[in-house]
């Protein structure tokens, strides 16, 4: 049977690569829209002539 | 065959969950296939393309078909866990519970249909959701475990991706688009039955109503040979309606020759081995069918349009 410690250990280590890829996919998410807007924005506001 | 044993039944994990856990939920084999064909329908739509929403809308296509994989993993780990090509996926195997990716599927078709809508178009948005559905209810859900046409009807929702592509780009969906449609799906069957053949005993086990399970391996091995006698003409269409050049017309000629030369040897010998070495050069010739229009498109070829 496998060590408590080590099923611990490896329980908190999966949580925390979890934890970050959660980070990077909410990091993401926030630039995409961002550059999104952007784009959008920019193609209207030359659209508009003024 | 109904389902019998509901996705809330499969084992609390026992193995931590890892973030690759949930990747796998999202079959990267079958997301890479998906933005590939998809890519040639944004590129074959011979539009300026804006960078930032070309990749938006390749990356709302991805994400869609993640989510349907993750979905489907959701609605049939009952019976991945009796089959062994599937009993190592996330949920049956007991890492991911059924309920985190029933919420991960539709947390992503929410977030991919969204976006696309938003910063895309809307027929682009619609025909992602109508994709998702189509893969998630009608086939997954329906289909599967209900007839043997399972995979033929089924197969309009991995045959989409292209439309999708096409409708991020320009807008609009015509004939050509619907015709890279008609090709994927005309390539399914022969593709997944030449599969099946090989692994009819995992289905047959799960009580999934494959063809060879229902019908028998020689009738498989017909209606094959009938798929690849469609297939084949149809990829070479696109030489006549001017989306594809000399390049596509080369390759689709001489992979055609190919794949029905191996759909007869398969239909005439019944060896097994025929219809693993059939499965392997389908997806060899699809790949190089898109691969020839996708890079015609890119490097500026002038299609063939022989019909003209």
């Amino acid at each position: 049977m496998s060590d408590p410690k080590d099923e611990a250990e490896a329980f908190r280590k999966a949580r925390s690569g979890r934890n970050i890829a959660i980070l990077i996919g909410l990091l993401a998410f926030v630039i995409l829209v961002f550059v999104i807007t952007l784009t959008r924005l920019g193609g209207n506001a030359t659209a508009t002539g003024f | 065959m109904l389902k019998t044993t509901a996705a809330a039944d499969i084992p609390s994990a026992v193995d931590p969950a890892r973030w690759q856990d949930y990747v796998q939920l999202l079959k990267p084999r079958v997301m890479s296939l998906v933005i590939f064909t998809a890519l040639t329908g944004l590129f074959c739509a011979g539009v300026p393309l804006n960078p930032v929403l070309a990749a938006t809308s390749i990356l709302c296509i991805a994400v869609g078909a993640g989510a349907s994989g993750a979905l489907n993993m959701w609605f049939d780990a009952d019976i991945d866990r009796l089959m062994r090509r599937t009993r190592g996926r996330p949920v049956p195997a007991g890492r991911v519970q059924g309920a985190d990716a029933l919420a991960m599927g539709i947390t992503l078709s929410l977030f991919s249909v969204g976006i696309m809508g938003l910063a895309v178009n809307l027929l682009a948005a619609g025909l992602l959701a109508f994709t998702i559905f189509f893969y998630a209810v009608v086939y997954t859900m329906w289909l599967k475990r209900a007839t043997p046409q399972n995979i033929v009807i089924g197969g309009l929702a991995g045959a989409l991706p292209p439309a999708v592509g096409w409708a991020a780009a320009s807008g609009a969906a015509p004939m050509n688009a619907w015709l890279l449609v008609a090709i994927i799906f005309f390539w399914t069957p022969p593709h997944f039955w030449a599969l099946s053949l090989t692994t009819q005993d995992d289905y047959e086990r799960a009580g999934v109503p494959m063809l060879p399970v229902t019908s028998g391996e020689p009738a498989t091995r017909l209606q094959i040979l009938i798929y690849s006698l469609i297939l084949v003409p149809l990829a070479l269409a696109p030489a006549f309606t001017g989306l594809g050049g000399p390049i596509y017309l080369a390759i689709a000629a001489l992979g055609g020759i190919g794949f029905l030369a191996l759909a007869v040897k398969l239909f005439r010998d019944k060896a097994r081995a025929d219809a693993k070495r059939l499965f392997a050069f389908s997806i060899l010739y699809l790949f190089l069918l898109f691969a020839a229009l996708l890079g015609e498109h890119v490097a500026g070829v002038h299609p063939l349009a022989l019909l003209r």
